[in-house]
């Protein structure tokens, strides 16, 4: 699989638009040297670090068949943490693994530890509906309810028994969403009556009504316009101060424009040349894995040498 | 691809489409004709109908209750109020356990196992047990023991109810599946629970598909005369069911049986009338599904 860079699309189109001047885009082909400095901005350092997710030896198998295997790695608090890597790699079953989403898919086995807080969110006493009200998640399509624009927002908070004033709660979100502006005079009507990029926000800010403590993004941006893509990733920087954020990506220069650390994964035959199966390459600074990559096969991938 | 090669490609292509329009004529000319065929017999049918009954037709041909000697004041009041109060119960009794088998078998049943595939081919199954055999049924399990029941209105609305049920269950299913899964996943993420899920999001994502299924459903059940025989509901009353435990009944499609099978010509138009009233209900009935489908079904 090949996913040369400069050959996409909607990867040039996204250059076009910074190259106008409001977006700080990275050149074509290294995304590098350029990211460095926006990564910088807003960065914590590694001594105030703190975990908030622990992969032990994570792997996920569908009916006996590992997707993906040895995730071993911490995620930390108020970061952007980017899954990067190709197809197949498991990167959007690892992320489902965080917030139990793949209880849904009855063949799926996890194994390992997935620690949240230090407690195991595979543990025998652990309700996945508890886990999902503190960990929430953003999908790859945007899937806002058949309802309004209101009603999708407070749908969170209602069936969590919230109580207190659900114009405020409502109000708030859409703020933290950056759409209120855009939609406070028509909060009554379809949220399918939005543009793509909307309905996006619409599905962050009503993730943000339940006030979870970390926000799962599996491809967030791939089904959206560059223009739309950029006021998400400019969320997720403003999000980053209250929140946590794992975000897998196929855009690696999204992956250098938001993240703070990367892992990077990639498709590994099995022995017996039957099974392919994700594992961790690297995961380290968003800015080393970009721009002074331990392995090989981070470099080339990054670089756009190899998909 | 050169200039030369891409007009010998035309050539071809165009030839070939030639051929391809005989064919495509031919094989709309035999849809057409099939279609006439089943237009055809339907409306000779209703023609025919029409003009036999058409003129027993009236105001008080309704409500008048069936008379045994005189066909001009024969009317069919107690069949006509037998059926709706029939349909009534039915609806009540198939919705709830016709949604609660389709929620059962796509929302928490495990194909794997093997009761619940069991269960999908039996269901398929019983959508084509012939209606007599549910009389039968009705009349070993609900007419006498262990329901005992006796030949009453309920008797007769759980015996249509458990013929039609499969047809609830398989079109309930199908307006379920149609919620996509995004909707689900995006609810359960948000901490909703499977039940909450359900309730707030799937169910009124396929309520007009199953309201759509419930009532062309009915539209079966409201013809049928053979379980309604079986059971041993009359084909003639002189006043209406008190309530659903009366046990003195008929139905439109008895009535009708009656009718038509008088030795007397003019009680044999009373037929004729008692079915376009009938074919209005299920008119009726029809419309108001396609109605319900196009005003509120969800695209996605």
């Amino acid at each position: 699989m090949q996913e040369n860079v400069t050959q996409d699309p909607e990867e040039r189109e996204r250059e076009a638009s910074a190259a106008t001047g409001k977006e700080p885009g990275p050149a074509t082909g290294d995304g590098g040297v350029q990211t460095q400095a926006l990564v910088a901005k807003g960065h914590k350092g590694t001594g105030e670090r703190k975990p908030i997710f622990g992969l032990e030896n994570v792997g996920v198998a569908y009916g006996g068949v590992p997707a993906v295997r040895d995730v071993d790695f911490p995620i930390y608090q108020n970061q952007i943490t980017a899954l990067i890597g190709p197809s197949g790699c498991g990167k959007s079953t690892l992320i489902r693994c965080l917030n139990r989403m793949n209880d849904l898919i009855p063949a799926a086995k996890v194994t390992g530890k997935v620690n949240y807080h230090g407690q195991d969110l595979y543990g025998s006493d652990i309700d996945p509906v508890q886990v999902r009200k503190r960990i929430g998640m953003v999908f790859q399509k945007p899937n806002p309810f058949p309802k309004s624009i209101y009603d999708n927002i407070a749908f969170g908070p209602r069936v969590l028994g919230q109580n207190g004033d659900m114009d405020e709660i409502v109000e708030s979100a859409l703020r933290r969403g950056a759409l209120w502006d855009e939609v406070k005079d028509r909060l009554k009507t379809n949220a399918f009556g939005m543009s793509g990029g909307q309905q996006q926000r619409l599905c962050i800010a009503r993730a943000l009504a339940t006030d979870p403590d970390v926000i799962l993004m599996d491809e967030p941006c791939s089904a959206l316009d560059p223009i739309s893509t950029g006021r998400i990733e400019d969320l997720m920087l403003e999000l980053r101060e209250n929140y946590s954020i794992v975000i897998v990506t196929h855009n690696m220069q999204q992956a250098a424009r938001v993240s703070n650390m990367t892992a990077f994964f990639t498709v590994e035959l099995d022995e017996d040349e039957k099974h392919r199966t994700g594992r961790v390459v690297e995961y380290d600074d968003t800015e080393k894995v970009f721009t002074n990559p331990a392995d090989e096969r981070t470099e080339a991938y990054v670089t756009g040498k190899v998909g | 691809m050169s200039v030369a090669e891409a007009g010998i490609a035309r050539r071809t292509v165009e030839r070939a489409s030639n051929g391809q329009k005989v064919k495509d004529l031919l094989f709309r000319a035999a849809l057409l004709l099939s279609l006439g065929v089943a237009f055809i017999t339907l409306g000779v049918l209703l023609v025919d109908v029409a003009v036999d009954g058409g003129s027993s037709l009236s105001w008080d041909f309704i409500t008048n209750f069936p008379s045994r000697i005189s066909p001009e004041r024969s009317g069919v009041q107690s069949a006509l109020v037998g059926t709706l109060l029939l349909m009534v119960t039915t609806a009540v009794f198939i919705v709830p356990v016709g949604v609660a088998s389709a929620l059962y078998l796509e929302e928490y049943a495990d194909n794997n196992r093997w009761w619940n595939r069991l269960i999908e081919v039996n269901i398929q199954n019983l959508a084509a047990v012939p209606s007599v055999v549910y009389g039968l049924l009705g009349l070993a399990f609900i007419v006498r023991a262990p329901l005992s029941l006796g030949t009453v209105v309920l008797a007769g609305a759980l015996t249509l109810g458990l013929l039609v049920l499969p047809v609830v269950i398989v079109v309930a299913r199908e307006a379920i599946r149609a919620v996509p899964s995004s909707i689900r996943e995006g609810s359960l993420a948000l901490g909703a629970t499977h039940w909450q899920t359900i309730w707030k999001q799937t169910l009124p994502g396929a309520l007009p598909g199953i309201a759509t299924g419930v009532i062309l459903a009915l539209s079966r059940a409201i013809g049928e005369t053979a379980p309604l025989l079986v059971i041993g509901a009359a084909l003639f009353t002189r006043f209406n069911p008190n309530d659903i435990t009366s046990d003195q009944f008929t139905a439109l499609p008895l009535t009708i049986l009656r009718f038509v099978t008088d030795s007397d010509s003019e009680f044999k138009a009373l037929g004729a009338a008692a079915i376009l009233v009938l074919l209005a209900i299920l008119v009726v009935m029809n419309a108001g599904a396609v109605y319900l489908r196009n005003r509120y079904e969800q695209k996605w």
